[in-house]
């Protein structure tokens, strides 16, 4: 079982705080962590590997130098080698030219069964990625993975979160799975004896030269979609606060919500 | 054979017919052993993603300046839920009715499923001018591969210049899978949409609502987003409105679907609305304490004909499913109305409701987080105020 699993480091934004004065974001301080969905599809990926009993789990990701320490994390966490796509070339990538940088990445690894990917970034949050590099591999996608099983070498029980509720779908493999943590998932720190034993494990670094490829449709310049503005939204008011007791603040609390435009349109 | 783009490379070629099951506009056959495929073919590529020995070449054409013009009307895809239109659907239908008119163009609504004919004046109402109709039994289900494949070959032959999908759980799977395929660009959840210069201006929030981007795709066709359910406002209905409707015959193998549906499981009351379609959303944290005290935020949401969702910690605890679940791992919801009761409002939970038009939270604690982006807080006891909210709110919406 040939396992990939793509990863993202992302600053922390739940750290991310928005300067009350000017309005801009506060990025000093903020820490590169592994995308909280990605840690736990490449724990999934070791977990169905033992399962298993045989393969290997490669994690690979576009980023720059630094995002070595996210590949450093999954390869204590049990992945078996890693490859760092780096190159300045790739800078401000949309989501199909990241997608297109993964998938030579990938076909140059050679054949594969799995390609997992965290549903979506908690930086960007767009979803994207996964869906568009299952397009340019060729193979089918499911997001929203909640839960998958292995059947037999060739086939997956899987549990796709839908609005109302999970589909149970049975799928054939290659696929690529872009997964969902279950609400209780806390990304933990691996023992120490891991991270030391991951510092041993394979880990390349492939630039434009080694990746091949077009070169045009790499980085800002291959990107469909171009950012031509970024700001901070308009600051939510202050709170107003019912100071009554409980009854009385009932009341208040009923006034303004039956002048609220989604019950008086009723 | 379209005059551009896609050729059976006849050496590689082994006859296996994989493609013709493949195909979902019966484009393909076999003739002396090698695949055929002729005018009906739409340039969807689901003969390219099956073919095992890489006996199909797709090479779809670069657009030019003159070309991108050539590129007319507004789309957007119609997302159905429990065979009925799903209210996104006509928040986008509405949206692209002003922007289709901005550029002096029409709007256009693709419509896939088993039997769906009879939506085209239902959806008509909210501006749209064409239906693109594509019918077949195993369309009834979403399943991507099919509808990414018709979606696809639709967009090929009539060329429009935006297309907007739901930013729902099947529009985000379906969006990126159809872009990707078309080699154009594609916005995820948008909260703004305008025209600039002739663009599509694509508004959305990144790191967690912190930051707004203003997008464009400039050089490709169609330019496409998805956009977040409950953002765009639905206009008035015309029901004397008549859309012209065109058939897309479609011809699919059930032997040919990679990804089967062996069940459907609903977690979610029947009848009631989904989270991310809800006007209201009254939501329960760990001050609520156990499964049991949902109900009166269930009651509550009876009366105001909200739909109850959830923290984390009450999902975690197990006292509601987890598709009830707002927040970073659960949905991003955005109602005109968000009541947080006995949640403290970690930045996890805010990214999931914070662009709710209006944050009401109720908490015992003065110092929850929750207040720091609530309209109007009340510091005290749910299970008090909560009950006395909902008389109060009885007496005055059945007087009315």
């Amino acid at each position: 079982m040939k396992i990939i699993a793509c990863i993202k480091q992302v600053p922390d934004t739940t750290e991310v705080k928005v300067d009350p004065k000017t309005h801009t974001l506060i990025r000093d301080g903020v820490p590169s962590i592994l995308n909280p969905y990605d840690h736990y599809a490449v724990e999934e990926c070791v977990r169905i590997k033992e399962e298993v009993g045989e393969g290997s789990v490669t994690v690979i990701t576009m980023g720059p130098p630094q995002a070595r320490s996210a590949l450093l994390r999954c390869l204590a966490l049990g992945a078996d080698d890693a490859v760092l796509i780096s190159d300045k070339a790739f800078a401000g990538s949309d989501t199909w030219a990241t997608a297109y940088t993964l998938s030579l990445a990938i076909k140059k690894l050679g054949s594969f069964d799995i390609v997992f990917c965290g549903q979506q970034a908690i930086d960007g949050d767009t979803a994207q990625v996964g869906p568009e590099l299952a397009q340019q591999l060729g193979i089918p996608q499911v997001t929203y993975v909640e839960k998958v099983e292995i059947n037999d070498k060739h086939k997956l029980t899987i549990h796709k979160q839908t609005e109302d509720g999970y589909h149970i779908l049975e799928a054939k493999l290659p696929i690529l799975l872009a997964l969902l943590p279950p609400s209780s998932f806390q990304p933990e720190h691996p023992p120490m004896s891991s991270i030391l034993k991951a510092k041993k494990k394979p880990f390349n670094v492939w630039d434009i030269e080694i990746l091949g490829g077009d070169k045009s449709r790499f980085g800002l310049e291959g990107s469909f979609t171009q950012v031509i503005k970024t700001y901070t939204p308009p600051p939510r008011g202050e709170c107003e606060f019912i100071e009554h007791d409980s009854k009385e603040a009932a009341k208040k609390l009923s006034e303004i919500l039956l002048k609220h435009e989604a019950l008086s349109k009723r | 054979m379209n005059d551009v783009g896609i050729e059976v490379i006849l050496d590689k070629c082994t006859g296996c017919a994989l493609c013709v099951k493949a195909c979902p506009f019966a484009a393909i056959k076999i003739k002396d052993k090698k695949a055929i495929i002729d005018e009906n073919c739409t340039l969807c590529g689901s003969c390219v993603d099956i073919c095992k020995f890489d006996a199909i070449n797709l090479e779809r054409p670069k657009l030019s300046d003159k070309d991108l013009s050539m590129y007319k009307d507004v789309w957007i895809f119609v997302e159905l839920r429990n065979k009925e239109i799903k209210k996104v659907s006509m928040e986008l239908a509405s949206k692209a009715r002003e922007i289709a008119d901005t550029l002096k163009q029409k709007v256009g609504a693709v419509i896939l499923g088993e039997k769906v004919r009879h939506f085209c004046d239902d959806i008509a109402a909210y501006g749209v001018d064409i239906t693109y109709i594509a019918e077949n039994e195993n369309l009834e289900d979403y399943n991507t591969s099919n509808y990414a494949s018709i979606l696809t070959g639709i967009i090929m032959k009539y060329k429009p210049n935006i297309v907007l999908f739901p930013a729902t759980h099947m529009g985000r799977d379906l969006a990126p899978r159809v872009a990707a395929t078309l080699k154009v660009g594609l916005t995820a959840d948008c909260t703004g949409l305008s025209i600039k210069d002739g663009l599509l201006l694509q508004t959305r929030p990144a790191f967690g609502g912190n930051i707004m981007a203003d997008i464009i795709s400039p050089n490709t066709r169609p330019q496409m987003a998805t956009i977040r359910p409950n953002v765009m406002k639905i206009q008035n209905p015309d029901s004397s409105r008549k859309a012209e409707s065109i058939s897309i015959p479609v011809d699919l193998d059930a032997n040919a679907m990679k990804i089967t549906i062996k069940e459907i499981v609903n977690t979610t009351k029947s009848g009631t609305k989904s989270l991310d379609e809800a006007d209201i959303i009254i939501s329960g944290g760990r001050g609520i304490g156990s499964p049991e005290n949902f109900k009166i935020l269930e009651e509550l949401a009876e009366t105001i004909n909200g739909v109850v969702g959830a923290s984390r910690a009450a999902v975690d605890a197990g006292w509601r499913p987890r598709s009830d679940q707002v927040g970073q791992s659960g949905k991003t919801v955005s109602p005109k109305l968000y009541i947080a009761c006995g949640i403290s409002g970690k930045i996890q939970h805010q990214v999931g409701m914070k662009s709710s038009d209006t944050i009401i939270a109720i908490n015992t604690d003065p110092e929850a987080p929750i207040f720091d982006i609530a309209d109007c807080g009340i510091v005290g006891d749910l299970f008090e105020i909560i009950p006395a909210l909902n008389e109060e709110l009885k007496k005055n919406l059945t007087k009315g």
